[in-house]
């Protein structure tokens, strides 16, 4: 009850802080201001709320749960991966993002596709195909609200009103901040989570006693000293891994995150730091993650513990649905809250789940993106903006987050959570393949819109074609593969455990490298864009900058 | 010269990220209690975090930024 208190209290602030603390009065409201903070954050705002809003509830919930079950393995998988690859994506694409953006004024990354490929439709199919990747993490987002509100009031709040909740605090900053709010909101939440993983190591540690006896039984454990390595995952599967932080700068709403910066520097900071912020957070989660195990006197921890074992001894001669029975018993994302709950007194439990809140509640710059999407990719870019003006541009975007949000929501209730987090798990790579048209579009002027329409159709059609193969083929037990197709005697397509593999590499390896090849061998074989617009965008060092002018952004029929 | 410098950079830390060699064991344990595999990825994160001061401080893409600033007047 007292924890569930604290969280509603922190709610409470979130909404302050979105909606009244930053907000700046202007007169007639401004597409820009509502949907890029008139492309004005400073360098503090804009490190911790880029930060905070590529992480997810995955980031603490799914991180433990993950090393819960697969050991230390999570955190060089998942962390040091993105660790390395998202900063570097910043400062190679972001910045150029960034400044096409102040240039040209441009709002997504489909107008910078337009422009810069001369197409039209073929950027409303790039649209649909980053809304319908995004969609899941809305959906999972408020179902995740829903879960934590039940799980910390130990039952008290239920499940349909906690997801009502967060979904009604979201949308009502994301309304009336815009980007903004979000952006504030963002910053706060991540300096909360951030400390959360330092507080939950000393509460929690400080409660099992230390952690080296824990880690020395463990090492003396069959069962468990394979936690400490790395050996229950394959290095092909451990590098496949590498390719899915490139997804993040495909995100639209890390793109459209980009625009948002003042100045260029700013993203000096974010580079820099964004390696140490993803350390502080996953490692301590991925450390508790794996101390669960040594938990004995939690019975909800013993039984995910009895239902990994039963799975890895009987799971072979078991139907597939009792394999997802004990699939789902022994997921490991309330080992955190169980943990809190276990060794955290009642107030702090209620601190610390307010961090959990927070990582939770990352749907709010999604949500904020697709209506960005929307109003420029579709409402503006078919006329609407002409014909209505802006004003109405900006209330068209603020109905669409209030009819995203009830959707989701909706859906939420609904539907089994699994599926999203299937669905999420094919988005991740599905950005990862989009990847090379921002690559292609700021570095190569040898691209065109047919290799970008190639790439875009090769992801969405990879997505489902990997998502109908493993509903077709049922995941086989912790163990060996099914092997489904082998080619001069090595295994080309298999069925794991835990998804699929190509050669032993997971999908996306080959969805991205396929992408990138489409692009360029589709772009070899098609017309180029006009010199004048390629010139826009590479110019010549002795032509200056301000005798380039640009064409019609967010104009339909180009 | 400079630029070729921290590209072989960065694709020497983008191979010492995949540590085959402490994949199975997880000793020694650092501090006591850390497993080796862990330790090795925290600090690559920290190493990470200074390959991308590197990367801002030699290689700036402040040719964008003089882009943006000679527009801008005329914008205004």
């Amino acid at each position: 009850m007292i924890p569930a208190l604290v969280v509603f209290a922190y709610l409470a602030v979130v909404v302050y802080i979105g909606i009244f603390a930053f907000r700046k009065s202007t007169g007639r409201e401004k597409a820009e201001d509502y949907f890029l903070a008139s492309r004005s954050l400073g360098p503090f705002v804009f490190l911790l709320s880029l930060f905070g809003t590529n992480m997810t509830a995955f980031a603490i919930l799914g991180s433990s749960g993950h090393a819960f079950t697969n050991g230390i393995v999570t955190f060089g998988l998942m962390a040091s991966s993105s660790g390395l690859v998202i900063p570097l994506t910043i400062f190679l694409i972001g910045t150029r993002v960034w400044a096409l953006g102040k240039k040209f004024g441009f709002m997504t990354p489909v107008q910078i596709f337009r422009d810069r490929w001369e197409c039209g439709h073929i950027g409303t199919v790039i649209f649909f195909v980053q809304a319908l990747l995004l969609l899941p993490y809305i959906i999972i987002g408020v179902m995740g609200g829903g879960t934590t509100l039940n799980a910390i009031s130990g039952g008290w709040v239920p499940f349909w009103f906690g997801g009502a909740i967060v979904a009604l605090v979201v949308m009502s900053y994301v309304f009336f901040g815009g980007m903004r709010g979000t952006a504030w909101v963002n910053t706060f939440q991540t300096i909360l989570f951030l400390c959360f993983g330092a507080v939950a190591v000393v509460v929690i540690g400080s409660g099992m006693g230390g952690f080296s006896n824990a880690v020395q039984q463990m090492q003396a454990s069959p069962a468990f000293a394979p936690l400490l390595t790395r050996e229950r995952i394959s290095p092909y599967y451990f590098f496949s891994y590498t390719f899915i932080p490139l997804s993040a700068i495909a995100f639209p709403h890390i793109a459209i995150f980009c625009l948002t910066a003042k100045k260029m520097t700013q993203f000096k900071k974010t580079v820099i730091f964004y390696p140490i912020c993803i350390m502080l957070i996953w490692l301590p989660s991925v450390f508790l993650g794996v101390m669960a195990n040594r938990v004995t006197d939690v019975p909800k921890i013993q039984e995910k513990i009895e239902a990994r074992r039963t799975l890895a001894t009987q799971g072979a001669q078991m139907t597939p649905e009792q394999r997802d029975e004990l699939l789902e018993k022994r997921a490991g994302d309330d080992v955190i809250l169980l943990l809190l709950e276990r060794y955290a007194p009642f107030w702090l439990a209620g601190l610390l789940g307010a961090g959990i809140m927070a990582a939770v509640m990352a749907s709010d710059s999604q949500i904020l993106a697709l209506s960005t999407m929307f109003t420029e990719d579709i409402f503006a870019f078919y006329g609407g903006k002409r014909r209505f003006g802006e004003a109405v541009q900006v209330q068209t975007g603020r109905v669409f987050v209030i009819l995203l949000t009830v959707f989701a929501y909706v859906v939420a209730l609904q539907a089994p959570e699994t599926i999203f987090e299937l669905a999420i798990q094919y988005a991740f790579s599905g950005y990862a393949a989009l990847a090379p048209l921002l690559v292609a579009a700021l570095f190569w002027k040898g691209s065109t819109k047919w290799g970008a329409l190639a790439t875009t159709v090769w992801t969405a059609a990879s997505v489902v074609a990997v998502a109908v193969f493993q509903s077709i083929v049922p995941a086989p037990a912790p163990g060996p593969s099914t092997v489904f197709y082998s080619l001069g005697g090595v295994e080309a397509l298999s069925r794991t455990p835990g998804g699929t593999a190509v050669f032993g590499f997971m999908p996306v390896v080959p969805m991205v490298l396929i992408s990138a090849l489409l692009m360029v061998i589709v772009s070899w074989l098609t017309s180029k864009p006009s010199r004048t617009t390629i010139e826009r965008y590479f110019p010549r060092k002795e032509t200056r900058p301000s005798e380039r002018v640009a064409t019609g952004v967010g104009q339909a029929g180009a | 010269m400079k630029k070729l410098i921290l590209v072989l950079v960065v694709i020497a830390l983008y191979v010492l990220h995949q540590d085959i060699w402490f994949w199975r064991t997880p000793n020694p344990l650092v501090f006591g209690f850390l497993p080796i595999g862990l330790f090795y990825h925290a600090a690559f994160s920290v190493a990470a975090a200074l390959v991308m001061w590197m990367l801002v401080t030699y290689a700036w893409p402040s040719h964008l930024e003089d882009e943006v600033e000679h527009r801008e007047p005329e914008e205004g």
